[in-house]
């Protein structure tokens, strides 16, 4: 199937910042600026990075028992939640698998809005639309583009143009306006930094993108360096790390199940889900860096045990500019993935030595109190 | 000394017998931020267009293969520590390795500067 490449709507303005362009989600995406995917990766955790990530889905979810209705498709609690509250979750599917990872906001009782990735929006459109009562109205809105302002600096920065900002802790978001503009305005991001995502229609998407270009210490960053930045966090990319044959828990995404969806179960796949926070999973996902602390270990590089018994594959592999050095996750048996478990990875033909770790290269600095 | 170029973006310093092999400034442009290095074991006699070496930026592994037949008879070491020499000083301090050349007459296909400066002109469009 031929689809025709989707254009950002500022696309052009990237352009003149030097962008250059690379397929992506059905999109043509910013790979890199002209400041390079080090320099961008260290300037976000230094300072500012702005993302443009409007290829995202972006769904409202509104009708009577929305909560109850939602709840049978991913494994968050989410009846619990208060409004303007955010939570990740995953859509699973019915062998235990994930259709995509997204996250929820409550707006009231019956409406929720979904950030979902672009690569699987219109997967995940159909699923919805299989599965939601009729009862349920369900909006993907495409006119909205979403900006991600994400480092350290990002809430001060941010606080000066929308000051609402100033009062959102992590996994918070409200409707505000900027410029009598109206927003949706996030504390989350991907990148491991406290941060936020902006909404906005995409006739007033240019004036605010200018406006951030033009705050202190920002510079644009590319899908290259948002790879690398989620990647050192420990943050799992769909598609890699999460795809139709993993779980959330073998994924070691536990912590997404609140108490109530564990016991209770009552979504797609919790039979496979549920049994497995009971018994344990087989294989799990891990980090992966080499002994000699130098050599990159590139997705799908199979890991073996010193014996020569392939035992795993990577899922996700480079170089963290902050961590300086190579970083990886990989899907190991359960039984080699204890912390400094000694494997071998193949590289180029090659036995590379390396060690089971945690995924978290670099630490992440969100904000989750004032 | 006679400097020669490759169309997989290689400079070769030509002294004698000897040739000193590293990748262009328009290479390391593409690639992006260098961070690693793999380099050949000196005495490996290699054939043109053998995969002889490996760089890794952040963006991914790219192969450096042997523009000209021969055995590899120095390694830059320097690269293993700094391997941001290849974009800091890619056709000086950046150097990856140098051959000892089986056969001079291999060079005679490969690009002079003007030809290689056309070739990535051409290749930029």
């Amino acid at each position: 199937m031929i689809v025709d490449v989707q254009h950002l709507k500022l696309e052009s303005f990237h352009t003149k910042l030097g962008a250059k362009f690379v397929s992506f989600a059905g999109y043509r995406m910013p790979i890199s600026y002209p400041l390079g995917v080090k320099g961008e990766h260290l300037q976000t955790r230094k300072a500012i990075g702005l993302f443009d990530v409007s290829h995202m889905g972006q769904i409202i979810i509104e009708g009577p028992q929305a909560a109850e209705a939602l709840e049978k498709l991913v494994p968050a609690a989410l009846q619990e939640m208060k409004p303007g509250q955010i939570r990740y979750s995953q859509l699973t599917l019915e062998n235990g698998g994930i259709l995509d990872d997204l996250m929820l906001t409550r707006w009231d009782k019956n409406s929720w809005g979904l950030v979902v990735n672009g690569a699987c929006k219109f997967d995940d459109i159909k699923h919805l639309e299989q599965y939601l009562d009729a009862s349920i109205l369900m909006t993907h809105l495409e006119d909205l583009c979403l900006i991600a302002v994400q480092g350290p600096r990002a809430r001060l920065a941010l606080s000066s143009i929308m000051p609402e900002a100033a009062d959102l802790v992590f996994m918070q978001s409200i409707r505000t306006t900027w410029n009598n503009i109206e927003i949706v305005l996030s504390c989350c991001g991907y990148t491991g930094e406290d941060g936020y995502e902006i909404s906005i229609h995409k006739d007033h998407a240019e004036t605010l993108a200018i406006k951030l270009t033009d705050l202190e210490e920002a510079t644009w960053v590319g899908l290259g360096a948002r790879n690398s930045l989620r990647l050192e966090t420990g943050l799992c990319l769909y598609g890699n790390d999460l795809t139709r044959d993993t779980t959330p828990i073998e994924a070691g995404l536990i912590w997404s199940i609140q108490k109530r969806r564990r016991i209770d179960g009552g979504f797609l796949g919790a039979e496979v889900i549920c049994k497995q926070i009971e018994i344990g999973v087989d294989r799990k996902r891990v980090g992966i860096t080499p002994l000699d602390g130098r050599t990159p270990i590139r997705d799908h590089t199979l890991l073996k045990t010193e014996g020569g018994e392939i035992v795993g594959e990577i899922t996700s592999g480079g170089f963290g500019p902050t961590h300086n050095g190579p970083i990886a996750m990989a899907y190991i048996s359960h039984n080699v993935s204890a912390i400094e478990t000694t494997l071998v990875a193949e590289v180029r033909g090659k036995t590379l030595p390396c060690k089971v770790c945690d995924p978290g290269f670099v630490k992440q600095h969100y904000i989750r109190a004032l | 000394m006679t400097m020669k170029y490759t169309r997989e973006h290689e400079w070769l310093r030509i002294e004698g017998e000897i040739a000193t092999i590293g990748i262009t400034f328009y290479a390391q442009e593409q690639l992006g931020d260098v961070v690693f290095v793999e380099l050949p074991d000196i005495d490996t006699n290699c054939d043109q267009g053998a995969e002889v070496a490996v760089v890794e930026s952040v963006k991914a592994a790219s192969d450096i293969y042997a523009p000209i037949s021969g055995t590899i008879i120095e390694v830059n070491e320097d690269l293993s520590e700094r391997p941001e020499l290849i974009n800091e000083d890619p056709e000086n301090d950046g150097w990856f390795f140098r051959i000892r050349l089986d056969d001079i007459s291999e060079l005679d296909a490969l690009l002079d500067e003007a030809a290689y400066q056309e070739f990535i002109q051409e290749e930029e469009l």
